[in-house]
């Protein structure tokens, strides 16, 4: 036996084998056509756990991990500080390798700690309802624009330029297969017309920045189109929340609260929006109930919306809520709570700042956006912002977002509170070296 | 926890178990002078999050852990989703620092070992399935089945055709019906005939020139292996129609069969079934999708290349559908996929499917005498029961289902596919032992034998859970969605 997962035994293979009355384990495939069977798989010999541990040590070290390396990276992802319970619940076994929870006697942790995401996602949005989870911030946005497809019964759809150019191909993926068309719009001037199903507003922008979310709302609503907000859920422990200013669907990457950055996923698409649309929404919901004993409970509900119900009539194919990186989020806004959202937010905000402040004092550093920014901002450099990051590597640094097909010479760069004041004056030491 | 506060933790939400002033995490003090404050008018009054300390949230989450059933705590018989032992080396990997925190948009240069793993088990995949390419992109089965289809689309239009329909077998999961719908394509079924093959007189009749592509889950729902898949391919492709593979249920045939060699032009894949990444409660999982060459160029961006200089590069296929995530796909799962399948190599893949099979076989001797068996064969990784002679006691599948929690079991499958009448479809995995599938038989016998002589005892099960049977009904009738402050309420 070369499979350690396998309790079978010669003996035991032997017994089933008798009992199920064939001769050989070869035999229980017979349907598969012969000149098809036993293709052989070239693939690197099998490894034991310690040569295993060993392998993967080194592929990994061959990555330079940013828990080292300076690195001002956002767009979509970032790096936070994350508490040792967030990693010690999600770990546990009994939520791990559980699934969804279909037997809800017996998925009582699971359903009410989707419960607890589903209330912390509201409150944190501001919005009425919130569904359990989605793949990622961007697949969320697409599946609220089809959403306000239905809802309107209109078939275009209106994104400002400022949405992360990642979310707008996402947004375009999904698009393509109802052959709705996607018009990108000026943030100052968005030309909506009554063929709209919604308008897509990021806030703060790709670029850090905060649009005029009421005037936009004013914009989308004029024009009879749902409003879609995407925030950043870290900038919402101290900004106003999308349900204070209007917005009919809120989607959001959760990555930030809790989920570390693994190259970019797994992570959780949060989705929120006004209870009128709740049965348009995408995505698995779970409600309070009771037991025929009168005890609280928690179910899968409104499960009609949904594929393994209404099949081809499901407003969405997904099939799952990425339920350990909500849980992960769960557990990180309760551990964070109300005081500590705000302190980190806060933190984000100043040392972002900080940054800008003295990059913006540098020679031939310039910020060419204005208006208020939250942890992200737009620095415009002398020299091409692709040679700037090689530049910033070679001292050990990993620079920004080259922005400069967006934004003439424009570099994107984030700071959270995981940058000490040492990595962002070395940063600006850096830049300063580099641009003279 | 006494068994009293165990079936209270429902009453008591995270908002409810704190105090104003508790916080579980110590913050550092802000070391940059402090900027000025956006104005008061960009910001929000109140955030109102749970205020706890850390041991109660520690207290609070161990034990709402301890009111769920799992692969880690017994015998998951879920069929279709592949319920089989997690590896824990695979969970210290996957945390490494080089793979945990790294940023999805840092320069190639610093991420080699990371495309390195992507690029290889591109590679795995491609080999173990057949096929020519593949796209570790989506993030889930049923992302890969829309993936997929939105390829073949693609595809399609590329050649300067314009197809509008897709068949479907009637004993598909949901998410084939509905990733239909999504990608824009009308969705049409076909019948399985006596032996729980795809129906091909129906399948002929609903062939046409207007047909995009035949979604086939092999083994099918009914755990079977589809015995007409030459002619099935043969008929599909004559037609100018593509033929996909739902590999859902791809761990019943590692090492036994490629699915590209049956003919099949796209399959996607379920790395937390087929290679043992845990199920989370429900995600993350990733559905990477491997496709023969002519449908290469159109996988989404991006797929892991290699320059001239051995340098790893992601690369955009030249006519892409595009980006179906933010980024590069769930690289923590595929840590986990690959670690798995270095760890057996191909002797141990293939030990998981005999054995996964032999398991399911095995439950199908020991469970026939008690239970209906709608299809008269041996089966693959899973074998589905129908509950209909239980049924004529008045006693329900769901009601067995129930039953089988008081027996320390989760239970199977239910109600799926449809196309079985009160269906308990069972999939054991290789994972499991003789004497826990002798138990579970056990089980199942006395059930069907309680079914017959206390029927009652299985309608108002389960007796010994957290709770009991919940109203599902006023649920759905008057959802309590979030909680509400009183204030609200």
């Amino acid at each position: 036996m070369s499979n350690p997962y396998v309790p079978n035994t010669d003996a035991d293979r032997r017994a089933m084998l008798e009992r199920i009355g064939v001769a050989s384990v070869d035999a229980l495939f017979d349907d598969i056509p012969a000149h098809c069977r036993n293709p052989g798989l070239t693939l690197p010999p099998a490894l034991s756990e310690m040569e295993l541990a060993r392998e993967l040590a080194q592929m990994a070290a061959r990555n330079r991990s940013i828990a080292e390396t300076p690195c001002f990276l956002g767009a979509g992802a970032y790096r936070h500080f994350i508490p040792s319970v967030v990693d010690y619940v999600i770990r546990q076994g009994a939520f791990a390798t559980a699934y969804t929870p279909y037997q809800p006697e017996i998925s009582q942790g699971t359903l009410q700690s989707i419960f607890e995401f589903q209330s912390l996602v509201c409150e944190l949005t501001g919005m009425d309802v919130a569904n359990a989870g989605m793949y990622d911030g961007a697949s969320a946005l697409a599946e609220a624009c089809l959403m306000a497809v239905r809802i309107t019964g209109r078939e275009r759809l209106a994104l400002l330029s400022t949405v992360n150019p990642s979310y707008q191909r996402v947004v375009r993926t999904y698009a393509e297969g109802h052959a709705l068309p996607v018009d990108v719009m000026t943030p100052d001037d968005p030309a909506l017309s009554e063929k709209h199903a919604c308008l897509v507003v990021q806030q703060p922008n790709f670029f850090g920045y905060l649009e005029d979310v009421e005037e936009l709302e004013r914009r989308a609503h004029a024009a009879g189109a749902l409003y879609i907000v995407v925030p950043e859920p870290m900038s919402l422990g101290m900004f106003r929340p999308p349900g204070e200013y209007g917005a009919d669907i809120v989607v959001a990457e959760g990555q930030p609260l809790g989920v570390p950055l693994s190259f970019g996923g797994p992570y959780v698409g949060l989705f929120a929006t006004r209870r009128e649309h709740i049965r348009q929404m995408p995505g698995r919901l779970v409600g309070q109930t009771k037991d025929v004993d009168g005890r609280t409970g928690y179910v899968l509900t409104l499960q009609t919306r949904e594929q393994h119900i209404r099949r081809e009539r499901a407003t969405s194919n997904i099939c799952t809520n990425e339920q350990l990186c909500a849980l992960a989020a769960t557990v990180y806004l309760c551990a964070l709570g109300k005081q500590g959202l705000r302190r980190v937010a806060e933190l984000c905000y100043h040392k972002a700042h900080y940054a800008a402040d003295r990059i913006a004092a540098l020679n031939r550093y310039s910020l060419p956006l204005t208006g208020t920014f939250f942890q992200e901002f737009v620095v415009r450099c002398p020299r091409p912002p692709r040679e700037v990051n090689a530049a910033l590597l070679e001292r050990g640094i990993i620079g920004g977002l080259d922005v400069s097909k967006q934004i003439d010479g424009g570099m994107l760069l984030c700071v959270t509170e995981m940058n000490g004041r040492e990595e962002v004056d070395h940063l600006v030491d850096a830049l300063s070296e580099i641009g003279a | 926890m006494s068994d009293g506060e165990r079936r209270d933790m429902g009453s008591k939400l995270s908002f409810g178990r704190g105090r104003p002033g508790r916080t579980a995490v110590t913050l550092p003090d802000c070391d940059v002078p402090l900027a000025e404050m956006p104005s008061p008018s960009l910001l929000r009054d109140d955030l109102p999050l749970p205020e706890m300390s850390q041991p109660e949230i520690v207290r609070y989450f161990t034990n709402l852990a301890c009111l769920n059933y799992s692969v880690d705590t017994g015998f998951y018989p879920l069929g279709s989703c592949t319920m089989k032992y997690n590896p824990k080396l695979h969970e210290d990997l996957a945390r490494l620092p080089g793979f945990a925190v790294v940023h999805p948009l840092q320069p190639v240069e610093t991420v080699q070992g990371a495309l390195a793993l992507m690029h290889e088990l591109q590679g795995f995949l491609s080999e173990i399935t057949g096929m020519h390419a593949v796209s570790l992109a989506p993030a889930a089965g049923a992302h890969g089945e829309l993936t997929s289809i939105l390829t073949v689309r693609a595809y399609l239009e590329h050649r300067g055709e314009s197809r509008h329909k897709v068949l479907v077998p009637d004993s598909a999961h949901g998410t084939n019906l509905a990733t239909v719908s999504t990608a824009g394509f009308q969705c049409l079924a076909i019948a399985s005939d006596a032996r729980g093959n795809t129906d091909l007189a129906a399948l002929a009749e609903a062939l046409d020139e207007d047909v995009a592509a035949l979604m086939l889950t092999l083994p099918n729902t009914l755990g079977l292996f589809d015995q007409n898949i030459v002619q099935i391919a043969q008929m599909v492709h004559e037609t100018g129609a593509q033929l996909y593979c739902d590999g859902a249920n791809l761990n019943a045939l590692l090492g036994q069969v490629k699915i590209g060699d049956l003919g099949f032009d796209v399959v996607q894949m379920n790395l937390h079934k087929t290679f043992s990444t845990p199920h989370g409660g429900g995600g993350p999982g990733a559905g990477p999708v491997a496709v023969k060459a002519h449908l290469a160029p159109f996988l989404p961006s991006p797929v892991v290349g290699q320059a001239a200089n051995g340098a790893y590069v992601f690369e955009e296929p030249e006519h892409s559908i595009g980006k179906v995530g933010a980024f590069h796909g769930n690289f923590g799962i595929m840590v986990r996929a690959y670690a798995y399948i270095r760890s057996l190599g191909a002797p141990g893949l293939r030990e998981v499917s005999e054995n996964a099979v032999l398991n399911a076989n095995y439950l199908l001797a020991c469970l026939r005498e008690a239970y209906d068996l709608p299809y008269e064969r041996r089966c693959l990784h899973e074998v589905v029961f129908s509950g209909s002679r239980q049924r004529a006691k008045g006693v329900h599948t769901s009601d067995v289902a129930k039953r089988l929690i008081d027996y320390g079991f989760h239970p199977p499958t239910v109600y799926f596919p449809l196309i079985v009448d009160e269906a308990l479809m069972i999939e054991p995995t290789e994972t499991e032992s003789k004497e826990t599938l002798d138990a579970f038989c056990a089980a199942m016998l006395a059930i069907a034998r309680e079914a017959e002589e206390e029927p009652e005892l299985l309608r108002s099960a389960p007796h010994d859970a957290p709770l009991r049977r919940l109203d599902e009904a006023g649920a759905a009738r008057h959802p309590v969605l979030r909680w509400q402050r009183e204030d609200q309420a």
